[in-house]
């Protein structure tokens, strides 16, 4: 009780600058085992004179902080009948954050995009790179040999060489 | 079953329209054709889960159970499952195996005048896939939110003079306020049309590109987004159940989902919400699942598959119920802790009494003792009543679910944004994974009708097809978008599904045959379905969809149509208020609900008209053309 009604003059004190309060100008009455009571504050000079209430409410409002942190209480759980907590203001962003996941998840979905887009499109090329490509083997190897046997031709190339086939030419004399 | 065979139906020309089995052998062993397969058999089961297990299992499964009795909701349910999910999930699975053909081309070689089954698969198909994805769109649109503490809709935002909060959400609650304003901007009726709301036009454009790039090649792609969509509801899943289980309250929520009340098997609705949740959570008469299976190889043993994706799907529904519920009996336990917490303290108030004389065990003696010797004081307190019980089954369901109760329960937990983050996941992989069959059943018809010139690459039939979609979805993301999303969900997604599944059951047994369709089997899977199947097949499943589908045109054509809107003008605000639809909406219920169903008799006249009038000049042309595409090669 010393502690709130010290704290309340500090309030008052620091709100009207060239007055001193003492604790002894907090009155405090009607006690209750819930922990909670009246009081009314008196002018330094003159103890029958009561502040009015705006006053004393103005005073609370801009320094509740102070009496709040003075009992480690909040808010919540240090009530003023008929003060209302002033609003903390709202966090306000400059860039929303929602839009910077939205640019992330946006930027890899059209990387992924572009990337298969672009693998269809190599792939159909090295195809037609592909199908060319054997059509003029076949053109060329036509033009060489009589008989048509061309398994050289095919192992310089991309084939393998089976060499299973090629040495029963040395054995098979019938 | 002698009778049956006598039921079936003329249908010459059969032969000439389908490969034969000596065909099918050939085109396996030597691994021919043009038609896009499945790498293993892991992608094909992850996908056809991910295609069934949905949204609906996680908020419309838990209320239904929640509100038919608990536990006792699971013996209609897991009934019908037997009854009618596994036969026709089958019936799908081993058809698109056989014919090998998506939707549209399975019913033309069935029998031409069926098509029109085809066109209202696709057209379901694509009704539901623009209004599944902006469900999606608004996921992402959280999901983009969570990455914040705190969390946006944990607290009401300051007026514009900063005096106190905004009034719209203190009269109703943080995650009320940023749903329907700052997500949805909701306009208070569906005339007003409210203009484009910008964040979400970007949000659903975001959705569709995702899509796009897990289905630009056909299930070349989707086999492999597959392993993260359809895995990852379970592992989020097993975590928020493993979470909700430590937090106070959440047993008494379990109890309550499970607590069996046998005499709501009486009523008939539960029967009816049983059967209509089975059909609509196997994503069954979509055409989706017909092209999955038509990609595996001729031999897989599709019976089993069905049997397993069934029980897959049962386990998820009942798992995600169990998950949401503990969630939610811990919301409840909170608010009703907050509730008790405030009495007190304005009973402490205003008597004066001691802190911590009160507390809930003397809660209820206080109050009436109090009550006793202060009755004029006690009665101008105005204490709200509370019960556990009224928080417990203000059962919510739908976005309702997602979006207010569990985001308001995620707010109360320690490491909000985490939970937040992984919900909305979650949230994400069910619904895309499940769009992925939506958009099988859209494209693949679309291919079949050659609707695209040949020379558009895969790639660029699903980038046109995407581009459309999102268009048009642009409805949903107007002012009054909540309330068409609504409208197409009732009326889009219901009947005409439930048409289109009696149907295929019908032209599977007695158009083209039980006795085909046996023998179809006995090649396939080696051995012939026993009597279970044949029974459900032939008369036991299109009886149960039959009298469903009769129970909701009756039941929906009946009553006035009402929709509810949020509008911060009306006395009861807020509660959601009933208003009824203005006319012209009627025009547009029909052209939903009525433009597929009909299309079922209609492609058929329209088929016979044909016949008729090419009969006399093409006769030739036609049975030499339908000779060619017997053999493939």
């Amino acid at each position: 009780m010393y502690l709130f009604r010290a704290v309340l003059a500090f309030a008052m004190q620091s709100y009207k600058d060239n007055v001193n309060y003492d604790v002894s100008n907090i009155v405090v009455c009607d006690e209750t085992v819930r922990v909670s009571f009246w009081f009314v504050v008196t002018t330094p000079g003159n103890t029958s004179e009561l502040l009015p209430k705006e006053e004393v409410e103005n005073a609370i409002k801009k320094f509740r902080n102070r009496i709040n942190s003075a009992f480690l209480l909040t808010d919540q759980t240090l009530d003023f009948v008929g003060i209302s907590p002033t609003l903390a203001a709202p966090v306000h962003y400059d860039n929303p954050p929602w839009l910077i996941v939205f640019g992330v998840v946006m930027g890899l979905v059209c990387a992924g995009i572009v990337a298969m887009l672009i693998s269809t499109f190599l792939q159909k090329a090295r195809s037609k790179k592909a199908s060319a490509d054997s059509a003029d083997e076949e053109d060329r190897s036509g033009t060489i040999a009589g008989n048509g046997i061309h398994c050289e031709r095919i192992g310089e190339r991309d084939g393998i060489y089976n060499r299973g086939f090629a040495d029963d030419d040395r054995f098979t004399k019938l | 079953m002698g009778w049956s065979t006598r039921l079936k139906m003329p249908n010459p020309g059969l032969d000439q329209r389908i490969l034969s089995h000596a065909q099918l052998e050939r085109l396996e062993v030597e691994e021919a054709g043009e038609r896009p397969k499945w790498d293993n058999k892991a992608q094909y089961m992850l996908t056809c889960v991910g295609f069934c297990v949905g949204l609906g299992n996680v908020w419309r499964f838990p209320y239904l159970c929640q509100s038919h009795g608990g536990g006792a909701f699971m013996i209609p349910f897991l009934i019908l499952l037997v009854l009618e999910g596994i036969p026709l999930l089958h019936l799908e699975f081993a058809i698109g195996q056989r014919l090998r053909k998506g939707s549209m081309g399975v019913w033309r070689s069935i029998n031409p005048y069926m098509l029109g089954v085809g066109i209202a698969s696709m057209c379901v198909s694509l009704l539901v896939s623009l209004y599944y994805n902006t469900i999606i769109a608004w996921v992402l649109w959280y999901f983009f939110n969570s990455f914040q503490d705190p969390l946006p809709w944990s607290q009401c935002p300051v007026n514009a003079n900063r005096t106190g909060l905004e009034w719209e959400c203190e009269s109703s609650s943080p995650v009320d306020y940023f749903w329907y304003r700052k997500t949805l901007n909701t306009t208070t009726v569906i005339d007003e049309s409210g203009g484009l709301q910008w964040w979400m036009v970007l949000c659903l454009i975001s959705a569709w590109a995702v899509l796009y790039v897990c289905c630009i090649r056909g299930i070349e792609t989707t086999g492999k987004a597959v392993y993260v969509t359809s895995t990852l509801p379970y592992v989020v899943l097993t975590i928020f159940l493993i979470r909700g289980l430590t937090l106070k309250g959440s047993i008494s929520g379990v109890k309550f989902l499970f607590t069996p009340d046998l005499n709501e098997l009486a009523n008939p609705a539960t029967w009816l919400d049983a059967g209509a949740q089975v059909f609509y959570s196997f994503s069954l008469a979509f055409g989706g699942l017909i092209s999955f299976s038509s990609y595996n190889s001729v031999f897989n043993n599709c019976e089993q598959d069905a049997v397993i994706i069934s029980i897959i799907n049962a386990f998820t529904s009942v798992f995600a119920a169990t998950v949401i519920y503990t969630i939610i009996g811990f919301r409840a336990t909170q608010r009703y802790d907050d509730c008790l917490a405030g009495n007190i303290l304005t009973l402490l108030n205003t008597f004066d009494i001691e802190e911590g004389n009160i507390t809930e065990s003397n809660y209820d003696w206080t109050l009436s003792t109090l009550n006793t010797t202060y009755p004029e004081i006690f009665s101008s307190l105005q204490l709200k009543t509370c019960n556990l019980n009224t928080f417990l089954s203000e059962g919510v369901e739908g976005t309702g679910l997602a979006f207010i109760v569990f985001t308001e329960a995620i707010t109360k937990m320690p490491l909000a944004p985490l939970w937040s983050v992984l919900f909305f996941v979650m949230l994400f992989c069910l619904g895309l994974s499940s769009m992925f069959g939506n958009i099988e059943g859209v494209l693949v018809p679309l291919q079949d009708l050659k609707v695209f010139p040949k020379s558009w690459s895969k790639e660029t039939i699903s980038g046109v097809t995407c581009v459309v979609c999102c268009c048009i979805g642009l409805i949903f993301v107007q002012g009054s978008g909540n309330y068409w999303l609504a409208l197409f969900d009732n009326f889009a997604g219901s009947i005409p599904l439930l048409i289109t599944g009696f149907c295929e059951m019908v032209g599977v047994v007695y158009v083209y045959g039980i006795d085909r369709f046996n023998e179809d089997l006995v090649f396939m899977i080696g051995h012939k379905p026993n009597i279970f199947w044949q029974a459900t097949w032939r008369v036991i499943s299109p009886l149960i969809m039959l009298v469903i589908f009769l129970f909701y045109f009756v039941t929906t054509m009946s009553k006035e149509l009402f929709y509810i809107t949020w509008d911060p003008q009306s006395d009861k605000f807020p509660t959601l208020e009933q208003k009824p639809y203005p006319t012209w909406v009627y025009v547009i219920i029909f052209l939903l609900a009525g433009v597929p169903s009909l299309a079922v008799p209609g492609a058929a006249v329209f088929t016979a008209i044909r016949k008729r009038c090419c009969s006399t000049a093409g006769g030739a042309e036609m049975t030499s053309s339908s000779q060619e595409k017997a053999l493939p090669l």
